[in-house]
């Protein structure tokens, strides 16, 4: 096979595996300290591609747009967290299916709004024409999204090893009760875990928009891979969603592209692989 | 079994039997096959849920990979009953795989792992075009013919899936009362104290594991028989997630309350469904609701408030006596 076939496989598997990382690294913060699986997390990410299509086809540039559709998702995040899980304290249970819940209604509510079409999300304008090098054409919009997921990558590991509120949410994680005992405001670092976690999802959405399009299934679409991801790097562990998503994106879109009808068995392999061996995951810092 | 309790069996088997001829139109005869087999897979995932306390979001993927083996093994030549055993054997087997992937994680990871098993088997139904007809599905010949019996017809059909799901009702309440279903219970609620006196904590949830989705097979087959036709959206997550809300609606701690359940949510699926196209939406607002009001679901709840009313009966007769209140 030539070489433009892998090169822009393996272009679009990182930048696959960029907009897993804004899915999953929230998911895995989420799993992480409330120790519970968001199933509406993949409804997230499919609002914030809608959001985002909405406020594209009335004239709001790209970015802005990102910004305001992942804020957006962000509050809806927690609006979720303060108005339903927290009055479910305690039983995590029924949480994670208040979650799966939720998650049916808002992709019914897409449904609704947006009709059952596939509906492309415009890349910017300047991000359209495929970078030439050497001969070479790279689609420059691929690699923008990966630069993007690996400056949030960088943020985000700024801010859970660099700042206070980040060593807050190190400390929940590890130490639940510990964390309350010495004074941490355990019950607000939920809603700001449940406010990034939503907020990165959007953006993702968004992100994904031009490559995915937005379409009614998204949701179930990206949730097991996120899961797929969380299994691997394991939870709680940021590291553990960087590396977990660059290895099923890889997998992922090179399955795809060589053996189509079997893209899914082929995720099946590593999940097993880890769970059979390492159940903690690569990285895990807590129990799955 | 109480006294009060083989009356009520005794009735809703007279009702259960003679339910054709009291409903006689033939749609309602076949949606009331539709919830037995619905039922079975409720008490399928019950036996997980309710009894050992494990959550399994991936309860369709038996119903894909019967469905789809008794299928295939059927077009390809088999005879209907080497199909059926040969699709329940498979998704078995299949069943005890995922039971060891999944209780590599307790708790809340176990809820992760099966979703994600649940949705790749959805996701080999729905990319391998060549063997499932991907998106669009695929048809099954004919129903079989059990001893020689002809049940293409709505109200035989009815009575072939009762005989089944009365065999799965009596082995499913056998497994609930015998030891091995208290061992269960326990470790669902001790699972510390089981491996402490001498339990294998691991073996118990995995054999359970197995046994439900050796049922969920075999109300699969029962799904293929009744549609005739398989696709992906029958094995989605929402599918799983209505099996599980009917489990957890109706009580999962009880053995009935999956069957009100499946009642509930399959009637009030067709009839809305007719009306309006909104079902998801009431799906989850019903999964919402249920889960924040009421956890323990139906039967124990109104279980709960029959007591609570009969005792407030007897405490009127107890104060005119006794001038001390019971409580």
């Amino acid at each position: 096979m030539q070489w433009q076939f892998w090169i822009i496989q393996t272009l679009n598997s990182v930048a696959f595996g960029g907009l897993l990382f804004m899915l999953s690294s929230g998911f895995s913060l989420i799993f992480g300290l409330m120790r519970i699986p968001n199933l509406a997390h993949g409804a997230f990410f499919m609002l914030g591609a809608y959001f985002g299509y909405s406020l594209l086809i009335r004239g709001l540039n790209f970015w802005p747009t990102a910004l305001a559709a992942g804020l957006g998702v962000g509050l809806i995040g927690v609006a979720l967290e303060r108005f339903i899980l927290r009055r479910l304290a305690g039983n995590e249970q029924g949480q994670v299916l208040v979650t799966l819940g939720i998650s049916f209604i808002i992709a019914d509510i897409c449904l609704v709004a947006w009709t059952g079409d596939p509906m492309p999300l415009a890349a910017p304008q300047a991000l359209r024409p495929p970078l030439r090098v050497a001969g070479y054409a790279f689609p420059t919009y691929r690699l923008v999204v990966l630069g993007i997921s690996l400056v949030a990558a960088l943020g985000l590991y700024l801010l859970m090893e660099r700042t206070r509120l980040g060593a807050m949410i190190r400390a929940g994680v590890d130490d639940m009760e510990m964390a309350r005992g010495v004074g941490i405001p355990v019950s607000r670092l939920f809603t700001t875990v449940f406010l990034l976690g939503a907020t990165l999802a959007g953006i993702g959405g968004v992100l994904g928009g031009p490559i995915l399009n937005a379409y009614p299934g998204l949701d179930t679409d990206m949730l097991p891979l996120a899961l797929i991801v969380v299994i691997l790097g394991g939870a709680g562990s940021l590291l553990g969603a960087f590396v977990g998503s660059f290895i099923v994106g890889f997998i992922y879109n090179f399955g795809i592209a060589l053996v189509p009808d079997l893209a899914y068995f082929v995720l099946f392999l590593p999940m097993v692989l880890v769970l059979v061996f390492l159940p903690q995951g690569l990285f895990g810092r807590v129990q799955i | 079994m109480s006294r009060s309790g083989v009356i009520a069996l005794a009735i809703c088997t007279a009702v259960l039997l003679v339910l054709p001829w009291i409903i006689g139109n033939e749609f309602y005869v076949n949606m009331a096959s539709q919830v037995l087999i619905y039922a079975l897979f409720a008490l399928s995932i019950n036996m997980m849920l309710g009894y050992g306390g494990m959550v399994s979001l991936g309860h369709a993927g038996y119903l894909g990979i019967a469905g789809y083996a008794c299928i295939l093994a059927t077009t390809a030549g088999y005879d209907q009953l080497t199909a059926a055993i040969f699709a329940v054997a498979l998704s078995t087997a299949a069943a005890a795989l995922f039971g060891v992937l999944s209780l590599r994680a307790p708790g809340l990871g176990f809820i992760m792992i099966t979703l994600a098993l649940g949705q790749i088997v959805w996701g080999i139904a729905y990319r391998a075009n060549e063997l499932t007809g991907g998106d669009n599905g695929i048809r099954h010949p004919a129903r079989p013919m059990p001893f020689g019996i002809d049940i293409r017809d709505a109200p035989s059909f009815y009575y072939f899936t009762l005989v089944v799901f009365a065999i799965a009702l009596f082995c499913i309440w056998r497994f609930s009362r015998s030891p091995f279903g208290a061992s269960l219970m326990g470790t669902r609620d001790q699972p510390r104290r089981m491996r402490m006196l001498g339990h294998n904590v691991w073996l118990v949830r995995f054999l359970t594991f197995v046994m439900a989705g050796f049922w969920g097979s075999v109300a699969g087959v029962l799904y293929v028989y009744y549609n005739l036709f398989l696709s992906p959206h029958a094995i989605s997550l929402q599918q799983s997630a209505e099996i599980l809300l009917m489990a957890i609606l109706g009580g999962a701690s009880t053995l009935t309350g999956p069957i009100v359940g499946a009642a509930i949510i399959t009637l009030v699926k067709n009839v809305v469904s007719s009306y309006v196209e909104r079902w998801n939406t009431l799906l989850g607002v019903i999964f919402v609701v249920v889960i924040v009001f009421m956890p323990y679901g139906l039967v124990p709840g109104c279980k709960q408030l029959w007591a609570r009313l009969s005792s407030r009966k007897n405490r009127k007769v107890a104060g005119a006596t006794a001038s001390e209140p019971a409580q």
